[in-house]
């Protein structure tokens, strides 16, 4: 030991000078492996409590309002401006060939196939993931969480699992919304910019979807609330530093969970294709 | 709390530490830390920041785990059980944190009721419960206002309250009265003294201030006079036998410094237990 604080601080320094780039390199590995070890486990422990008592039912209705109605005015105003961009993105293009009644169609594959679950999943990110990875961070910061471990409680059965839960049955809902707003969206730039009939327009993107369709559309968002449920968990449970901490985690969140999603919907779109072709 | 506290076993101490080590990435806080703390005992925790006094509390709530060594609280080794296990163990033990961590969503009627709720009691009795801790702690008036409405003393108070709502055998106490003006800092001190002296509760107390441990070994709650009174060292032949047991415990690089009697350490002539005399 150091008899002064001035010796403790030099020899400090030195230490930390002695440390090699592959040291710094390996540790820095080692860190990023069990952080992914730590996101695995705990998704394994929220699917396997979601099944497992006991249940914060109450919990789990203030998260699907937060979560679902809460996010209702961004999916109904980014939904319907979706829609119309895409018609008036497309209509100029089909409108060049003389098919502009094929509007309805292309937007409502692209809607319920892709557009629909990944918009829902990316603003829902940016606002839910973020919303809880700085509610529960903050929770660790003034130690609630360690007031709740203390108490006898699993964090992970009051804390992440009813946020889950509510992710994973408010995303297809929310989906549903934003692909029928987009719809709507598209329909009435449609009527007013290609003069298209709003009949003809809905008839169409009616009957250009299939099962496969809508089966695709669905699916992503359970999986894509699954995501971003556990990052803002995860990240919020794992914050460290404070109440700078809490906002590193909270712009960690959005970025991861928004990365997540989209390479999530890659793979899930190739998978879709894949079974649609087998079984539907 | 006219129930009276589940108390530990009488065949061995309450809480025991044998060579306990634990470090994180900075480095090896504990080195090898042993002591025990007996049934109705209160181990007063003294050290600078950083020496691990917060750590000892959680390490013996089971929050944390030791790198090596045992921890055994109430004659179970907590050191060596599951997560699950432990929070069926942590129902038995209170936990008072340093700014009080309720929880800022709820209200002071509800962070006290959340044990029992969790544990499914029926609402008719958890109203007169929590009434009754609230009336102990002296703030019945409180019941729906919000942590974020209260003044620092009074979170700390509905912190023990909390913490008491299921007669735990054994408190844990974080730092109590750590920025505290002096008057509420004696109350909360008053408040643990009545828990130990009228209900035979074994606390370990994690401080940076010496009078308080100074108040806890000097003093006890006599339930008749309904006050606090000195022990006989100050003229009271009576308090020295109803006062339980107090002893320091003085961590410093890892270890223990100093372990013993309130006199030993007031009497000590070593230098770095005399800083913290001055």
């Amino acid at each position: 030991m150091a008899d002064t604080p001035f010796q403790a601080a030099g020899s400090e320094g030195k230490d930390k000078q002695s440390i090699s780039v592959f040291e710094l390199f390996t540790d820095s590995a080692k860190k990023s492996v069990a952080a992914v070890q730590d996101y695995a486990m705990l998704c394994g422990r929220s699917v396997a409590n979601i099944f497992v008592g006991p249940h914060y039912l109450q919990d789990t209705l203030i998260q699907m309002d937060f979560i679902g109605a809460g996010s209702m005015p961004i999916i109904l105003l980014a939904g319907f401006f979706i829609g119309a961009v895409m018609v008036l993105q497309t209509g100029s293009q089909f409108t060049r060939f003389g098919q502009s009644s094929l509007t309805g169609d292309v937007v409502a594959i692209a809607l319920v196939r892709e557009l629909g679950p990944a918009f829902t999943g990316l603003l829902v990110t940016g606002r839910c993931a973020t919303g809880i990875a700085s509610e529960l961070g903050s929770m660790v910061v003034t130690e609630q969480v360690d007031a709740m471990r203390a108490m006898g409680t699993d964090p992970n059965r009051k804390l992440v699992v009813p946020r889950v839960l509510a992710s994973l049955l408010m995303l297809p809902l929310l989906t549903a919304i934003m692909d029928f707003i987009g719809l709507l969206g598209g329909c009435v730039a449609s009527v007013l910019s290609l003069r298209l009939s709003a009949i003809e327009f809905w008839r169409r993107a009616i009957d250009a979807l299939d099962f496969a369709d809508l089966m695709q559309g669905f699916s992503k968002p359970i999986v894509f609330g699954f995501i971003l449920a556990t990052i803002g968990c995860y990240k919020g449970l794992t914050v460290r530093g404070g109440t700078q901490g809490v906002g590193r985690a909270t712009t960690q969140a959005a970025v991861l969970g928004s990365i997540l999603i989209i390479v999530a919907d890659a793979f899930l779109t190739k998978l879709a294709l894949f079974l649609a072709n087998k079984i539907f | 709390m006219s129930r009276a506290v589940t108390g530990p076993s009488d065949s061995g101490p309450a809480i025991q530490f044998d060579d306990v080590r634990i470090g994180f990435d900075e480095g090896d806080i504990f080195r090898g830390v042993s002591f025990r703390v007996q049934p109705r005992e209160t181990k007063i925790l003294l050290g600078e920041t950083g020496t691990g006094k917060t750590l000892t509390l959680k390490l013996a709530a089971g929050l944390l785990p030791p790198t090596a060594g045992v921890v055994r609280v109430l004659g179970q080794e907590v050191s060596r059980m599951v997560e699950q296990d432990l929070l069926d163990f942590r129902r038995k033990i209170g936990f008072v944190f340093q700014e009080g961590a309720l929880f800022d969503s709820m209200t002071v009627a509800d962070n006290v009721a959340y044990r029992l709720r969790e544990d499914g009691v029926d609402e008719e009795e958890i109203e007169p419960r929590v009434l009754e801790v609230l009336r102990f702690v002296e703030l019945e008036d409180t019941l729906e206002e919000l942590p974020s409405e209260l003044s620092g003393g009074m979170r700390r108070r509905v912190s023990i309250a909390r913490a008491l709502i299921n007669q735990p055998a054994i408190v844990l106490y974080d730092s109590p009265t750590a920025g505290l003006d002096p008057i509420t800092s004696q109350t909360i001190i008053t408040l643990i003294l009545r828990l130990r002296d009228v209900y035979g509760v074994t606390a370990l107390l994690a401080t940076q201030r010496l009078q308080d441990g100074f108040a806890l070994a000097n003093f006890h709650f006599d339930p008749e006079a309904g006050r606090v009174v000195p022990n006989a060292r100050n003229g009271n032949a009576a308090g020295a036998a109803k006062s339980p047991p107090t002893r320091f415990l003085v961590y410093r690089d890892g270890g223990i410094y100093f372990e013993g009697e309130p006199e030993e350490l007031l009497n000590s002539k070593d230098p770095y237990l005399q800083r913290f005399l001055v």
